[in-house]
């Protein structure tokens, strides 16, 4: 017998009791659209918040010299102790690694800032212009730092917001000069409000090209590197790259840290799919269930169709034939109850989208595609018995029933 | 040929045992015409199944074809009833959700014949039992007698050698009953053995050879002079 036919009569089986067959459909399509709907649900939840720890820069890398054997952060960050300094040259030589998207140093340190009388207090941050990105600061007026030789000396600055405010007093700072220290500088621009950002008040900071701070602070040392990987799944490669650079320019010496904070992120993301998959499992319970009603309707239908049963047996149906019939309509009905449930649940998720803008739902691939499945499987597990049944028929008995 | 000899068949109904064939011998030539008859509870219906590999005998041997199908599993009987055996039933056994050519295409679609090939053959068939204009119907849309027509085209589409037909008329009346058996007899004619398991002695009295049945033995087995 061709699969077509058996199919061809399976769905034609299935069309002759269409209030039965739309009950099992609906029981198949709830368990598959819960799958689909929960996991998009867990899926939103786990895209949310990874979505939060990237815009706090999860490529971020930051290096450190001085070896601290724990890799937990800021004990490292804390310790510091300097076998050798990092160099802007070391910073150079990591911004080449392919792995690596941008590259900035940073010297900070304390000084004072003055326009006209007016004198402050600030800290000053020397870097370069892939700090605007890597940080996710944003503009308040004018420009950032200049891309360009991070060895010039520039005599240039950007303003945190409260210094800006408090130095010029509503007045524009655009091109205006200040003193730091020593040196005079022109502004370039301001920062807009910022906030708190790692117990960092960038508000107060005046930030200016990394060369002309080591010349305030009449240093050659870079106090830390910044590095934003290629990618989010390039973190540890990129991690990797870097203690091989640093290494090579330092005498084969491993004397940095290399901090990342993808590693938070990555047991997030651990949580959340072990969550998503929690969900799915739950909803499958469903499927399961409606498998069991595939099972009970079969074996109705088996003893429904006894007469038609003993018919093919008459006709020469082998055994395992009237099982295919059985086990093939068990697995249409699996079937377009899952497709239903796919549409639903993609009907679902796209309203939920709807609702709650804010949550990037999704069902994951595999989710819909393993409720598919497990729906198929169960129809077709809870098939073999009433098929078997309906085989193991004796055709005598059978055909007496019409 | 069908040759049985010494066949039992006995049923265990409520602890005892009942004898619906007790010893029976018994040979069909390919292209006879022979009844089957005898009060209720004969065995008359037992024999047609046997016959018809649909029941297997608790004993004795039987020859189909020189073949000892005595003890052939489900399948080997299955494929056996496929190739040599059409039935014929008082409930016409049509599948109700199928078409007349569906129903009548029904044992080629098992055999895995092709759709162009085995929907032409259907069709000629209907057309044979006078069916033409009916193929697209469903059971529920025909008469007793044209229902009965399809099944008859779906027993005789395998081109079997022998049609065993049990209680043929029995739920039609006697216009229809009697346009049946003219067709029936006339594809004896064409060569195929006929066999009639009937109530009717009108019916049976039609055939050649005419077995009557009595608590599970054959009583009566008379023969028509040649014509």
């Amino acid at each position: 017998m061709k699969l077509f036919d058996v199919t061809r009569m399976s769905l034609q089986a299935l069309q002759r009791y269409p209030l039965r067959t739309a009950m099992l459909l609906l029981a198949i399509a709830i368990g598959v659209a819960a799958v689909v709907l929960l996991t998009a649900v867990g899926e939103g939840a786990r895209r949310y918040v990874t979505g939060q720890f990237s815009a706090l820069g999860t490529q971020l890398l930051i290096v450190l010299p001085g070896r601290a054997d724990t890799t937990g952060g800021i004990q490292g960050l804390l310790i510091g102790e300097t076998a050798r300094e990092l160099t802007l040259d070391d910073a150079l030589a990591i911004a080449r690694s392919p792995r690596i998207r941008q590259v900035t140093p940073i010297v900070p340190g304390a000084g004072t800032v003055s326009s006209g009388a007016r004198e402050r207090d600030v800290t000053i941050l020397g870097t370069s212009a892939p700090m605007l990105a890597i940080q996710h600061w944003t503009m308040g007026s004018g420009r950032f730092l200049p891309p360009g030789d991070l060895e010039t000396a520039e005599p240039v600055c950007v303003l945190g917001y409260t210094i800006a405010r408090e130095l010029f007093a509503g007045r524009s700072p655009l091109g205006e000069w200040v003193r730091i220290g020593d040196a005079r500088c022109r502004v370039l621009g301001t920062l807009a409000e910022q906030g708190l950002a790692g117990g960092f008040n960038v508000d107060e900071t005046v930030i200016m090209p990394v060369a002309s701070a080591q010349q305030i602070f009449n240093t050659s040392a870079v106090f830390r590197i910044l590095v934003e990987a290629e990618k989010l799944d390039s973190v540890q490669a990129a991690r990797r790259d870097i203690i091989e650079i640093v290494k090579a320019r330092h005498a084969g010496e491993e004397d940095i840290t290399v901090v990342t904070q993808d590693a938070l992120v990555a047991t997030f993301d651990t949580i959340f799919n072990m969550i998503t998959a929690g969900l799915a499992a739950i909803a499958a319970i469903s499927l399961v269930v409606a498998g069991v009603l595939i099972m009970n309707v079969m074996l109705v239908a088996v003893s429904q169709r006894t007469g038609e049963i003993g018919l093919l047996k008459a006709i020469g149906a082998r055994n395992r034939q009237i099982v295919a019939l059985f086990l093939t309509e068990a697995a249409c009905l699996s079937l377009l109850g899952a497709m239903v449930g796919v549409g639903v649940g993609a009907a679902g998720v796209a309203l939920m989208r709807a609702v709650y803008p804010v949550l990037d739902f999704a069902a994951p691939v595999w989710a819909s595609g393993s409720a598919v499945g497990v729906a198929i499987a169960s129809g077709l597990v809870f098939g073999i018995l009433p098929a078997r049944r309906a085989a193991t028929l004796d055709p005598v008995n059978a055909l007496m029933r019409r | 040929m069908m040759e049985l000899s010494q066949i039992c068949r006995e049923y265990a109904v409520g602890g005892e045992t009942v004898h619906a064939l007790d010893h029976v011998d018994l040979t069909i030539r390919a292209g006879e015409y022979v009844s089957i008859m005898g009060p209720s509870g004969s065995g008359k219906s037992t024999l047609l199944n046997v016959l018809g590999l649909l029941d297997r005998p608790t004993s004795g041997t039987y020859r189909l074809k020189g073949e000892d199908v005595s003890h052939l599993d489900d399948d080997a009987l299955a494929a056996h009833r496929q190739q040599h055996i059409g039935f014929i039933f008082q409930f016409f056994h049509l599948i109700p959700r199928l078409t007349a050519l569906e129903n009548v295409e029904l044992p080629l679609v098992l055999t895995g014949a092709a759709p162009r090939a085995r929907r032409e053959r259907a069709a000629a068939i209907l057309e044979s039992v006078g069916l033409k204009t009916r193929i697209d119907h469903r059971p529920d849309q025909l008469s007793g007698g044209e229902r009965q027509r399809v099944a008859i085209g779906r027993a005789m589409v395998m081109q079997p050698s022998f049609l065993l037909a049990d209680e043929p008329t029995g739920n039609l009346d006697t216009k229809s009953g009697g346009e049946i058996m003219q067709l029936v007899e006339q594809l004896h004619h064409n060569g195929i053995a006929l066999l009639i398991v009937t109530h009717d002695p009108l019916i049976g009295g039609r055939a050649h050879r005419h077995l009557t049945l009595r608590d599970g033995k054959i009583v009566g087995d008379v023969a028509d002079a040649k014509p």
